[in-house]
C-alpha cells in the first residue's frame, strides 16, 4: 500500500513557501529598480505581521476549532515586550542582536499570557470562549494603555497614575508613558525580517499540523469526547495550539513594534476590532487553511489602501464586499447553487463523449 | 452450569460494585454490579432508556458515579479521567459514530496510537530523523490494524465520506489501536441492515480471534445478542433485572415481560 | 455615604441601558443561535434618528422616540433579512463574520450620513431631578426615567413572552428548533420577531444612552453593545431574567470602579470579573448549563 498522503502536504508547503518567496523577491525587485509606490513600500512590513497573525490565529480557530476574539491581545504583549526591551537593555546592543534577543523575548512572554490565559479559557465552550478571549484582550489593551514604566539606577519603576509618581532619580528615563505609550522607537524593521519571521511561523504551523501533535489537535476539534476515550488529553493538546499561537502573535507584534516610531495602547491598534479584522482574514481566507490565511491577509490589506481615492466610501465597500462574500461562500442556498452550476458545467463538457459512444 | 459459580478471581477481568449515578433526582443507574472475565464476550441488553449508555459513561469516566467502584484488572481506576481510564485499558464505541470526521481514515487510526509512538514537539517542528522513523512506524501499524477490517484499500478517504457500516467498523479499529484490556462497543448494530449485521457478527468474531479481547457490548436487538454473548446482564430502569448464561436469561419471564410490556 | 449611594444609584441607571441592549443580544442568541454583533450599531442609528427627528424635523420628543423605534425595527428585519437568512444552517463562524459585516456597514453608513464630527445630543427626558436626603444627593431626571423604562420593559418583555403566542412560540423555538417545526410553529417569523423586538428594545436603550451620555457618533453603539454583550453572557446568554442582571451588576460595577478605584481601569476590572465569574458558573449567572450527550 503505497500512501500519497505525505507528498500531497509536502506539495502544500512548498507551493506556500514558494509563494511567499516569489513575492518577496518580486516586491524587492520593484523596490530596488524604483517602481513602487511609496504607499505600498510603506505597507511591507505590515503585509508580514498581518499573515503571521492570520496563520496564527488559524491555528487556533481553523486546526484547533476554538473561536478567539482577542488574538489582537497578544500581538500587544510581543510589541510592548519588544518596545521596552529595544529602549533598554537594548539601545546599547547592535541593530541585529537587539532585534533578534526582542524576538525570542517577545515570544516567550507572549506564550507564557497564552499559557496563563489559556487555563481558564480552555475550560470554556464555543461563544463563552469567544467572549472571554475578547475580555482578555480588552484587559491587556486597557491595562498597558495606562501603566507609566520607567528605569533608573535603582532598577525599573512602575505606575498607574503618571509619571511623577514612579519617583524615578535624576538618572531615570520614563519608557511607557501611559497613554503616550513609547516614543523614539529605533524602527529598525525590514521587509526581509518580516519575511523571514512568516516563513519561520508557517513553517512552525505546518510542520505542526503533519505530525502526531497536529493530529492530536484536529482529532480533538472533530470530536473531543471520541478523542478523550482513545486516550487524547484535550487540554494538554488545546493548550499547546494556543501557546503556539499566542507566541507567533508574540513575535508578530515585536516586528510591528519595531516598525513604528511610537507605539501606543489604543483601541485602533491592538482593541476587539483588530483582533477581528484577523479573524476575518482567516474565515474569508479559508478555516484551517493555512495558505489562504497569508493570500487573504496580504490581499485585505492592500486592497483597503488601494481604495483610499473612495475615501469614506471604502469600508462601505469594504463591508458589502465581507457581508456578500460570506452569504456567497457560506449561505446553503448558495453553495448548493455552485454545485448544480459545476454539476451542470460538467455534463455538459461530458455530453460530447456520451454522445459518441451511443 | 455449576462452574459458573466458582470463577476463578484470577480471570476477572472487569469487576463492578453497587454503581449509581443520579440525574437530577432521576436514579439513571442504580446498584449496578457485574463482573466480566477475561476473553469474554458480555452483553449489555435492556429496553430503551434503560441505562445501558449511561454505565458505558460511568465505565469510561464521562460520568462520575455518586457511589460504587469498578477495578479493572486489579485495579481501582474509579473516579478516574477518560483519558486516564483508556490508558488503563478501556476503549469504545459510540452509539451515534464519532469518528474524526475531517481526518483520513488512516489519521482516525493514527491519532488512537499517539500514547504509543511518541515523539516530542521539536521533533515535530524539525522533522527529525525521529519524527520519520515513528511516523513511518506508525503507518505501517495502522495499516496492519485497518487491513484485518478491510479498510486499508481506503485509508486516505476521509473518515466521514466511508458508507455507514464501515465507519461503525473504523470506529472498532481505532479503539483497538489503543491496545485495550477490555473493548465497549455501544450499539454497533444500530442502523445497520441484515446483511451488514451479519459482517458486524463476524468482525466481532475476528476481533476475538485477532486481539483475544475481551468485550461488552450494548444491544438491545436480542436476535444478535443471542448469537454471540455468552452471558447477559438485563437492565430495566436503571436496574438490574436478571443475570447470568444467555440462554437462561433470554428465557427469563421477567424479561421477556421488560421487553414487551405487560 | 451619600456619594457612595449617588453612584450607585448612576450605576443602576447606566446598568439599565446595558441590560435593555443585552435583553436584545440574549433573545436573539437564544432563539437565532448566533451572536449579533451588529446590535450595538441599531443603537447608534436609534440614537441618530431622535437626533435628525428633534433638531431638524422639529418633532416633539415622544413623535421622535417612536419614530426611532420605528426605524430601528424595520432595519432590525431588513438586517435579518438580507444578511442572516440566507445563512440558516451555515456555519455559527460565518453569522458572526457577517454580523460583523453588518456592523462596519452600519458605522460606515452614519460616518457617510452624519458626517465624522460628533453630534451633541439633548436630552429628550426634561422632568426636574430629584433631590434626597436634604439635597445631599441629586439623582438626574434622565437617570430615573431609564430606570423606571429599564422596569417597564422588562415586565411587558415577561408579559409578552409568557401570555402571547408569539412569546410561547419564542421560547419553544429557544429550546429545540426542530422539534419546533414539527409542531407547526413558523421558525423564520419567529426569529423575524425576534430581531423586531430586539432591535426596537436597542433603539430605546439609544434615545436613554444619548440622553445620559450626550454624544453621537457613529461608533456611540459599539462599546456598549460589547459591554450589553459581556452583561448577555455573565447573566448567562439566552436568560431574560439573566440580561437583566447581568446589565445591572455590569453598570454598577463599571460606575463604582470609575468612581473608586480607576475610570481608565473601569474596562479591566468589568471584563475580570466577567472572566471569574465564568470560571466558576461557566454559563453564566442564570444560564443552565447544558451537558453533551454521549
Amino acid at each position: 500500500m503505497k500512501l500519497k498522503y505525505r507528498k500531497r502536504a509536502l506539495r502544500y508547503n512548498l507551493i506556500t513557501y514558494g509563494m511567499v518567496i516569489f513575492f518577496y523577491v518580486l516586491w524587492e525587485i520593484m523596490m530596488n529598480t524604483g517602481n513602487m509606490s511609496s504607499l505600498m513600500k510603506g505597507m511591507l512590513v505590515s503585509l508580514c505581521y498581518y499573515s503571521m497573525l492570520a496563520v496564527s490565529l488559524n491555528l487556533v480557530v481553523g486546526i484547533s476549532g476554538e473561536l478567539s476574539l482577542g488574538h489582537a491581545g497578544f500581538m500587544c504583549i510581543g510589541a510592548f515586550t519588544g518596545a521596552i526591551f529595544a529602549m533598554t537593555i537594548g539601545a546599547a546592543l547592535p541593530g541585529w542582536l537587539e532585534l533578534l534577543i526582542a524576538i525570542i523575548l517577545g515570544a516567550l512572554v507572549s506564550a507564557a499570557f497564552g499559557f496563563l490565559i489559556g487555563i481558564p479559557v480552555l475550560r470554556l465552550r464555543g461563544d463563552y470562549l469567544a467572549i472571554v478571549t475578547l475580555a482578555f484582550g480588552e484587559i491587556i489593551k486597557n491595562v498597558i494603555n495606562v501603566v507609566y514604566f520607567g528605569i533608573d539606577s535603582r532598577g525599573p519603576h512602575i505606575s498607574f497614575k503618571d509619571s511623577l509618581s514612579l519617583g524615578l532619580e535624576p538618572d531615570g528615563v520614563t519608557i511607557i508613558k501611559g497613554a503616550q505609550g513609547i516614543s523614539r522607537l529605533p524602527r529598525n524593521a525590514t521587509f526581509t525580517l518580516g519575511i523571514i519571521l512568516l516563513l519561520i511561523s508557517l513553517f512552525i504551523v505546518l510542520n505542526l499540523i503533519n505530525s502526531r501533535h497536529g493530529r492530536a489537535i484536529m482529532a480533538i476539534r472533530d470530536n473531543r469526547i471520541a478523542a478523550e476515550s482513545i486516550g487524547i488529553s484535550a487540554s494538554k493538546y488545546k493548550m499547546l495550539a494556543f501557546v503556539i499561537a499566542s507566541s507567533i502573535a508574540g513575535v508578530a507584534g515585536v516586528l510591528y513594534s519595531h516598525n513604528l516610531s511610537t507605539l501606543q495602547s489604543t483601541s485602533a491598534n491592538f482593541g476587539y476590532n483588530q483582533s477581528i479584522m484577523i479573524l476575518v482574514f482567516v474565515v474569508l481566507g479559508g478555516i484551517g487553511n493555512i495558505r489562504n490565511s497569508v493570500i487573504a491577509a496580504t490581499i485585505l490589506t492592500i486592497l483597503p489602501e488601494k481604495l483610499r481615492f473612495l475615501d469614506d466610501y471604502r469600508m462601505l465597500i469594504y463591508a458589502v464586499v465581507l457581508i456578500a462574500m460570506m452569504l456567497f461562500n457560506s449561505a446553503p442556498s448558495a453553495i448548493e447553487f455552485r454545485a448544480r452550476m459545476a454539476a451542470k458545467f460538467a455534463r455538459r463538457k461530458n455530453s460530447a463523449e456520451v454522445d459518441d459512444e451511443r | 452450569m455449576s462452574d459458573n459459580f466458582s470463577i476463578n478471581r484470577e480471570d476477572i477481568l472487569l469487576s463492578v460494585e453497587n454503581l449509581s449515578i443520579s440525574f437530577g433526582g432521576l436514579k439513571a443507574v442504580d446498584g449496578f454490579s457485574m463482573s466480566i472475565r477475561r476473553g469474554e464476550l458480555y452483553g449489555l441488553i435492556g429496553p430503551n432508556g434503560a441505562g445501558k449508555t449511561t454505565v458505558f459513561n460511568l465505565l469510561t469516566g464521562v460520568y462520575k458515579p455518586d457511589t460504587g467502584s469498578i477495578v479493572l484488572d486489579g485495579k481501582n481506576i474509579t473516579g478516574k479521567k477518560t483519558t486516564e481510564i483508556n490508558h488503563e485499558g478501556i476503549a469504545r464505541t459510540f452509539q451515534n459514530i464519532r469518528l474524526f470526521n475531517n481526518l483520513s481514515v488512516l489519521d482516525n487510526v493514527k491519532a488512537a496510537l499517539d500514547e504509543r509512538y511518541t515523539y516530542g514537539l521539536l521533533d515535530s517542528i524539525f522533522r527529525t530523523p525521529k519524527f520519520r522513523r515513528m511516523e513511518r512506524e506508525l503507518d505501517e501499524k495502522a495499516l496492519s490494524i485497518l487491513k484485518v477490517f478491510d479498510l486499508d484499500k481506503l485509508a486516505e478517504y476521509k473518515a466521514s465520506q466511508l458508507p455507514y457500516g464501515q465507519q461503525r467498523k473504523l470506529e472498532i479499529a481505532r479503539a483497538l489501536a489503543t491496545e485495550p484490556k477490555l473493548i465497549l462497543l455501544d450499539e454497533p448494530a444500530a442502523g445497520m441492515n441484515p446483511q451488514e449485521t451479519a459482517e458486524l457478527m463476524d468482525t466481532i468474531a475476528l476481533i476475538r480471534k485477532e486481539f483475544s479481547m475481551t468485550i461488552l457490548l450494548i444491544e438491545h436487538d436480542m436476535k444478535l445478542v443471542s448469537g454471540i454473548c455468552e452471558r447477559l446482564t438485563v437492565l430495566n430502569f436503571g436496574q438490574i433485572l436478571t443475570e447470568g448464561e444467555t440462554r437462561t436469561v433470554l428465557n427469563d419471564p421477567e424479561v421477556i415481560k421488560a421487553y414487551l410490556g405487560d | 455615604m451619600s456619594s457612595f449611594i449617588s453612584f450607585l444609584i448612576n450605576g443602576i441607571s447606566l446598568g439599565s441601558v446595558y441590560a435593555i441592549i443585552a435583553l436584545g443580544y440574549t433573545m436573539v442568541y437564544g432563539i437565532a443561535k448566533m451572536l449579533n454583533f451588529a446590535h450595538g450599531d441599531v443603537i447608534m442609528v436609534g440614537g441618530y434618528v431622535v437626533f435628525l427627528a428633534t433638531s431638524i424635523l422639529g418633532l416633539p420628543a415622544w413623535a421622535a422616540i417612536l419614530m426611532a423605534v420605528v426605524v430601528c425595527t424595520l432595519l432590525g428585519i431588513t438586517i435579518e433579512r438580507i444578511a442572516y437568512k440566507p445563512l440558516r444552517g451555515a456555519s455559527s463562524l460565518s453569522v458572526l463574520i457577517t454580523a460583523i459585516g453588518v456592523s462596519y456597514f452600519l458605522q460606515n453608513a452614519a460616518l457617510i450620513l452624519f458626517g465624522a464630527d460628533t453630534k451633541s445630543f439633548n436630552s429628550v427626558v426634561n422632568l426636574p431631578s430629584l433631590k434626597l436626603m436634604d439635597g445631599a444627593i441629586t439623582i438626574s431626571d434622565e437617570t430615573l426615567v431609564t430606570i423606571v423604562v429599564c422596569i417597564l420593559v422588562m415586565v411587558l418583555l415577561t408579559a409578552f413572552i409568557n401570555k402571547t403566542k408569539t412569546g410561547q412560540a419564542m421560547l419553544a423555538v429557544s429550546a429545540d428548533r426542530g422539534a419546533a417545526t414539527l409542531m407547526g410553529i413558523n421558525v423564520n417569523k419567529t426569529i423575524a420577531v425576534t430581531f423586531a423586538i430586539g432591535s426596537g428594545l436597542a433603539a430605546i436603550a439609544g434615545v436613554l444612552l444619548c440622553s445620559s451620555y450626550p454624544v453621537l457618533s457613529s461608533t456611540t453603539g459599539s462599546m456598549p453593545g460589547i459591554k450589553a454583550f459581556t452583561a448577555a453572557v455573565f447573566g448567562g446568554i439566552g436568560s431574560i431574567p439573566g440580561a437583566m442582571i447581568g446589565g445591572l451588576l455590569l453598570g454598577i460595577i463599571e460606575n463604582l470602579s470609575k468612581a473608586y478605584i480607576s475610570s481608565q481601569l473601569s474596562d479591566p476590572i468589568v471584563f475580570g470579573i466577567l472572566i471569574i465569574v465564568l470560571l466558576f458558573k461557566p454559563s453564566g449567572l442564570m444560564g443552565k448549563q447544558i451537558q453533551e450527550k454521549v
